[in-house]
């Protein structure tokens, strides 16, 4: 366990004119080293969360330091150095080489001329060769498939050489074998890399065979935070996704499974 | 390199038949000596100051709309953007046509006309796109444009319909474009003007990259995205609205010279800004050229000409696309 990248402390966040709170009393803090999930429902408030510790919007109350200063306060390009993001979707609206694509996450290091140098140079093609993209180099980006794209992308993210890895529902569109390969690539990279990292997914079984601890969202609360044994029962997941399941174990991991209405053996 | 003297050798061509030719047959030899200030008088007059003043303000009035457009297009993340989306060529319109209605005379009373028109529907388009409080919305400011323009280009036709014929046709003439009254005086003011903005759109280069991959993935790789839309939108608008109040409305420099030069450098924008103002001069220099030349002595509306130009290069453009 190393320093602490990512803290929040009673952490609450009203969109301007919602009745209720999007995110209500959340705490949990994220070391270089470890890896977290947040999950739950749609609209239980899992992105807000990330838009917060994201300085991307402020706590009505509470406090959320990342990298030890307040979340809020950075720069978009000083925090673009702490901290990768990969997001779920993104088209960009003109043709695009994989290295091009990869060079952008050297943008927020670049000076003022804009001149990348052997430093950049070096940082982008170590990103390429560490997720396996290398051989895509020189492909558009447009002829990759979902996986290799969010491939790409996650090596733009460490290109961008940050403390921090964020992937908020970036394999959500993905097959099994891709989505596989993005959350193992993730999960090796705050392991060697010594990256905080933080996974924002609905997939409860993916997360729990991941990350060393889950937060699971449930209206804006966090119902139980701790190790995925500890935090996914069958009455927190049940209570949490209003939906019958059983819990078994799978590789020393709980794993979810959903019940079907009135089938014998299901009590659904 | 070579790409670049390629567009540099491109620029001068195109700059040097714009010189030669024109309604006055000059020999290459004596235009040639009248640009030193050597030869007859009238021939220095004709060159020095009707043919070089007009090829240099349609070069700089060219590689600004190229390079407006090309920002333009990163900035609301649509290939089909072009300077004049955002509404001012209506308002540009709008004030060029009252002002020749109402007799407005001078050399300088329909470009400030046009200036003031084109600003006001700026303002007016922004207004409208900062819906949600401080979120400049793109989609918005599409939206908000189209129905601006609209709503001047209705204006127009009323006053045009209203007016005698002569100045209907003089302002006719006008919304599509034009370099008849360029002068020392024009090219002076437009390149004073046009410096400031120009650097700011350059040194905006990596943000235009970034914005292109859309506004999330922008903020996580380090720009500040409403900054950035702001200061982008507001200096693409106000190097237009300058150039549409001197030569009028110029369609399809904007839009397919940046398309153009995506094809053969990438869209990296570092490099394309600079392409494109080298080609877009090149282009409207020599559209200008062939305004000028075609049906002499009467001269075709130079927006006429690059759209003739410009149409077929963009179906093409299109094409290439697809495939």
């Amino acid at each position: 366990m190393g320093d602490l990248i990512f803290e929040a402390h009673a952490l609450r966040y009203r969109y301007p004119g919602a009745a209720q709170e999007a995110v209500c009393d959340v705490s949990l803090d994220v070391p270089a080293g470890e890896l977290l999930g947040i999950v739950g429902p749609n609209g239980s408030g899992k992105t807000t969360l990330l838009r917060l510790l994201l300085g991307v919007v402020r706590p009505s109350s509470g406090v959320t330091l990342t990298g030890g200063r307040s979340a809020h306060t950075w720069t978009p390009r000083a925090l673009a150095r702490e901290v990768g993001v990969v997001v779920q979707r993104e088209e960009p609206a003109f043709p695009l080489r994989v290295r091009q694509s990869v060079e952008f996450g050297r943008y927020a290091h670049l000076g003022a001329l804009g001149v990348p140098g052997p430093r950049d140079r070096e940082a982008v093609e170590r990103a390429l060769e560490r997720c396996d993209v290398a051989r895509l180099a020189d492909r558009w980006v447009g002829t990759l498939s979902g996986g290799e794209w969010q491939r790409v992308r996650v090596a733009r993210a460490l290109a961008q050489e940050p403390r921090a890895l964020v992937l908020d529902e970036a394999t959500a569109s993905l097959d099994i074998r891709h989505e596989m390969e993005v959350f193992e690539l993730a999960a090796e990279l705050v392991r060697l890399e010594g990256l905080a990292g933080v996974l924002v997914t609905h997939r409860v079984n993916l997360a729990a065979r991941f990350v060393d601890r889950i937060v699971i969202m449930d209206r804006g609360i966090a119902r139980a935070t701790g190790r995925p044994s500890d935090v996914l029962t069958r009455e927190v997941v049940q209570g949490v996704f209003q939906w019958p399941v059983a819990v078994q174990e799978w590789d020393g991991v709980p794993q979810v499974i959903p019940l079907r209405r009135g089938r014998p053996g299901e009590d659904a | 390199m070579s790409r670049w003297l390629a567009l540099g050798g491109l620029s001068a061509v195109a700059i040097a038949v714009g010189i030669l030719v024109g309604p006055a047959p000059v020999p290459p030899r004596d235009v040639w000596e009248a640009l030193g200030g050597g030869g007859d008088a009238a021939t220095v007059a004709i060159v020095r100051e009707l043919r070089l003043p007009r090829v240099v303000l349609a070069f700089l009035i060219g590689g600004c709309l190229a390079v407006t457009g090309a920002a333009l297009q990163a900035l609301v993340r649509n290939p089909l953007a072009d300077p004049y989306l955002l509404g001012l060529s209506g308002g540009a319109g709008l004030g060029a046509v009252a002002a020749i209605a109402l007799g407005l005379g001078g050399a300088w009373g329909v470009p400030v006309a046009a200036l003031v028109g084109a600003l006001l529907a700026i303002l007016l388009v922004y207004r409208v796109a900062l819906v949600a409080g401080s979120v400049l919305d793109t989609r918005v400011l599409i939206l908000g444009g189209v129905v601006v323009g609209a709503f001047a280009a209705s204006i127009m036709g009323a006053i045009m319909a209203l007016s005698p014929a002569p100045e209907v046709r003089n302002a006719l003439m006008w919304l599509l474009g034009s370099f008849e009254r360029a002068s020392w005086r024009s090219v002076t003011v437009f390149a004073a003007y046009a410096v400031v903005p120009l650097a700011v759109l350059y040194a905006r280069a990596r943000d235009l990259d970034l914005l292109s991959l859309g506004d999330e993935p922008a903020h996580h790789l380090g720009t500040n995205v409403e900054r950035a839309k702001r200061v982008l939108y507001v200096t693409a608008s106000l190097l237009t609205a300058v150039a549409v109040s001197l030569a009028g409305i110029i369609g399809f420099v904007g839009l397919v010279i940046p398309h153009a030069v995506r094809l053969v450098l990438g869209h990296l924008h570092r490099v394309l800004l600079p392409a494109a103002f080298l080609l877009g001069g090149t282009l409207l220099v020599a559209a200008d050229a062939l305004a000028r030349t075609v049906f002499e002595p009467v001269e075709l509306p130079v927006g006429v000409v690059t759209a003739l130009i410009g149409v077929p290069v963009f179906i093409l453009l299109v094409r290439r696309w697809a495939t």
